[in-house]
């Protein structure tokens, strides 16, 4: 039982960062059409800034984490522009195969500037973890979680509440009826693939510290965050966020009680179960964002 | 169109001075094909142990290189990848023309090359893995320097009873070398009446390990064995502290490189333990002092990472193996170093190199037997147990 309990606050802790993947992910797709290869890259561009900022720059740890998720912003903002930018109308492949071009690039280019050798934050919280009876969790995990659970909110009211959002929810509907009615669609084209890329940043920067930086750390990130899309229904926000805590849990707990071994495999066998009774994954409506 | 023929014949010319020379630049040097992972998840390892072999290449240059001819490295990125490993074997050995290889690094890749070893004729060194299926599926191409994971298991078995341990349980790697360490190691353990719990493994790229975690705390063990890379090393024992896990963790394999782990684990690399083939900081108790010196020496003068020296020392013994294999052939050519190695002694920094054979009579494999150490990290410093 302690066994079990301990398992589910693995989840649960690992789960918020999963679904604040997602939901860049999940965005980008549906209000752009893009299937953004970068993802994983923007998460480990966010986890490297961290460490530029905390240890080559000795600034405030929680500042660092700031600048970290405001570059994020600003490189997705920068990869709409020149890439994306001139490819509008171009088909899906062309669109797909750029995108698989700038992953390959950014990862070299991280490879290039930070070298192989794995890289680590010292954050400011205690080492020792707290104990609540038979379970422990590490505080810099609880700080992890709360910002999570925060930026997913803050994403949230940004889409549901703001003129912006409005915006972007109208475009991903009808993308010439919104411009009719004054949409800047080029505008919201590049602040939605900013906003996105600055999740997926922003989820770096905090998992840094808790795990090691390598150059490659975003393919595994970006594996998991179409997963947990597909799983969640593509352009659904919902789906992305309560995606990203099941395929926690499933991912957990097949580890935990059948073999670790076949842990990754685990996500995707419940994809496939989802796929056969809701080809459309679980929350895809005609109506996606929101 | 006169331009477009002009400059064609232009091109022809260049092209064929180029063969040319390139030709006469293959009589004066001899090449020697590396394959390791420069890119990817174990890029560091693969990094440090080519810096090792071109400490390798300079020695044997200033000492007049092998038969009156310059030595000449090839070093190709395998990426950290077994389909990339075949690839870049194949390439060494077709388009570079080189007699011999030496890689590649994991055992997985190594695995993945070694059936073109046998199609093109052609030897490999291989310095770093450990599965024992390397040199026992009849393969007479490779010829092994570094230690199979039961020649750590059996070294590792002399020294248990000091550690007092009861019951252990294993995290490694999902490829062939953790699961191998794991199945030499729990069969070194049961044999000396100690129980085995569980047996966790990872993905080679996984980064959380805390469902593996929370299964070995409830085991109950004492000791855990661990055989990964350094960065995933890293990973368990910060995550290990998180979870209370209070199992006496024993790396295996020889790639922890102790000063990363102090540097990024801190306090959580307190009072691990870690098998290694050199130990970089007594280079006065290694068998061959005045090599091991020389080694570390030099690549402190390059300002190579001190982390990397025991990975790094692979390639410098890896190099001077094939260095003394073409010397005793008398010429470049695969079969004739093939031939050689099996009557090479070396002094290399991690001891005296030299091949029995392994594997199914009448195609074995060439193994060297190795010097195992394990070191301590005592507060905060690298000590002997």
């Amino acid at each position: 039982m302690d066994r079990f309990l301990q398992h589910l606050l693995n989840a649960l802790m690992l789960g918020g960062t999963y679904a604040l993947l997602g939901i860049g992910l999940t965005m980008i797709f549906g209000i752009m059409r893009v299937v953004n290869f970068t993802h994983g890259e923007l998460y480990t561009f966010g986890a490297y800034m961290v460490f530029f900022f905390a240890m080559t720059l000795s600034t405030n740890f929680f500042l660092a984490l700031v600048f970290a998720m405001v570059l994020g912003v600003a490189l997705g903002a920068a990869i709409e522009f020149v890439l994306l930018r001139p490819l509008r109308g171009a088909s899906i492949d062309t669109t797909m195969l750029i995108m698989i071009g700038a992953w390959i690039a950014l990862q070299n280019s991280e490879q290039l500037v930070w070298t192989g050798v794995a890289k680590s934050v010292i954050h400011p919280f205690p080492a020792e973890p707290v104990v609540l009876g038979p379970l422990s969790v590490s505080w810099i995990r609880i700080f992890v979680f709360c910002v999570a659970i925060l930026l997913i909110v803050g994403a949230h009211l940004l889409i549901h509440r703001t003129r912006l959002g409005k915006a972007m929810r109208s475009t991903f509907q009808d993308r010439e009826t919104a411009a009719l009615m004054g949409v800047n669609i080029n505008a919201i084209q590049t602040a939605t693939f900013a906003l996105g890329s600055g999740l997926a940043a922003a989820a770096g920067a905090l998992l840094g510290p808790v795990f090691v930086l390598v150059p490659s750390m975003g393919d595994m990130a970006a594996l998991k965050s179409f997963a947990i899309v597909i799983l969640g229904g593509l352009g659904s926000f919902k789906g992305a966020t309560l995606g990203g805590f099941m395929l926690a849990l499933v991912e957990e707990m097949g580890a935990g009680y059948i073999s670790s071994g076949y842990r990754d495999a685990m996500g995707f066998l419940i994809i496939i179960v989802v796929l056969i009774f809701r080809p459309t994954g679980l929350f895809a409506r005609a109506e996606r964002i929101g | 169109m006169k331009t477009l023929i002009k400059s064609t014949g232009f091109a022809l010319a260049a092209a064929a001075a180029l063969g040319l020379s390139g030709t006469a630049g293959a009589s004066e040097a001899i090449k020697i094909g590396v394959t390791q992972p420069l890119t990817g998840p174990v890029a560091a390892s693969g990094n440090y142990v080519v810096q090792g072999a071109k400490i390798a290449e300079s020695f044997l240059n200033e000492s007049g290189g092998i038969l009156g001819h310059k030595v000449e490295l090839i070093v190709e990125d395998n990426k950290s990848n077994p389909k990339e490993a075949v690839a870049t074997a194949e390439k060494l050995i077709v388009r570079d023309k080189v007699p011999v290889l030496m890689g590649a690094w994991s055992s997985t890749y190594t695995l993945a090359v070694m059936p073109k070893l046998i199609e093109y004729g052609v030897p490999m060194v291989v310095e770093t893995s450990s599965s024992g299926k390397i040199t026992t599926s009849g393969n007479p191409w490779i010829f092994r320097i570094s230690p199979t994971s039961a020649m750590e298991a059996k070294s590792f078995g002399t020294k248990v009873d000091q550690f007092g341990i009861k019951k252990a349980d294993f995290l490694v790697v999902n490829n062939d070398w953790g699961r191998g360490a794991a199945s030499a190691f729990s069969a070194m353990l049961k044999s000396k009446g100690i129980s085995v719990g569980v047996v966790e493994t990872m993905d080679a790229k996984a980064q959380d390990l805390s469902a593996q975690l929370a299964k070995i705390k409830a085991s109950g063990g004492d000791t855990l064995f661990v055989t990964t890379g350094v960065e995933q090393i890293t990973l368990v024992l910060k995550q290990a502290k998180e979870q209370r896990v209070t199992h006496r963790v024993i790396t295996t394999g020889g790639s922890s490189s102790p000063d990363q782990l102090i540097a990024q684990a801190g306090a959580a690399a307190e009072g691990s333990y870690h098998l290694l083939f050199f130990a970089p900081w007594f280079p006065e108790a290694a068998p061959n002092p005045d090599v091991a010196k020389k080694f570390v020496d030099e690549w402190n003068k390059r300002g190579h990472n001190f982390a990397g020296l025991t990975e790094g020392f692979r390639g410098h013994d890896g190099i001077m193996t094939i260095a003394a294999g073409i010397e005793a052939a008398g010429k470049a050519e695969p079969d004739a170093i093939r031939q050689a190695l099996w009557g090479v002694k070396v002094d290399g920094v991690n001891g005296d190199i030299s091949f029995i054979k392994q594997g199914p009579a009448g195609k074995e494999s060439g193994q060297n037997v190795p010097n195992v150490y394990i070191v301590t990290i005592k507060d905060g410093k690298v000590a002997l147990p």
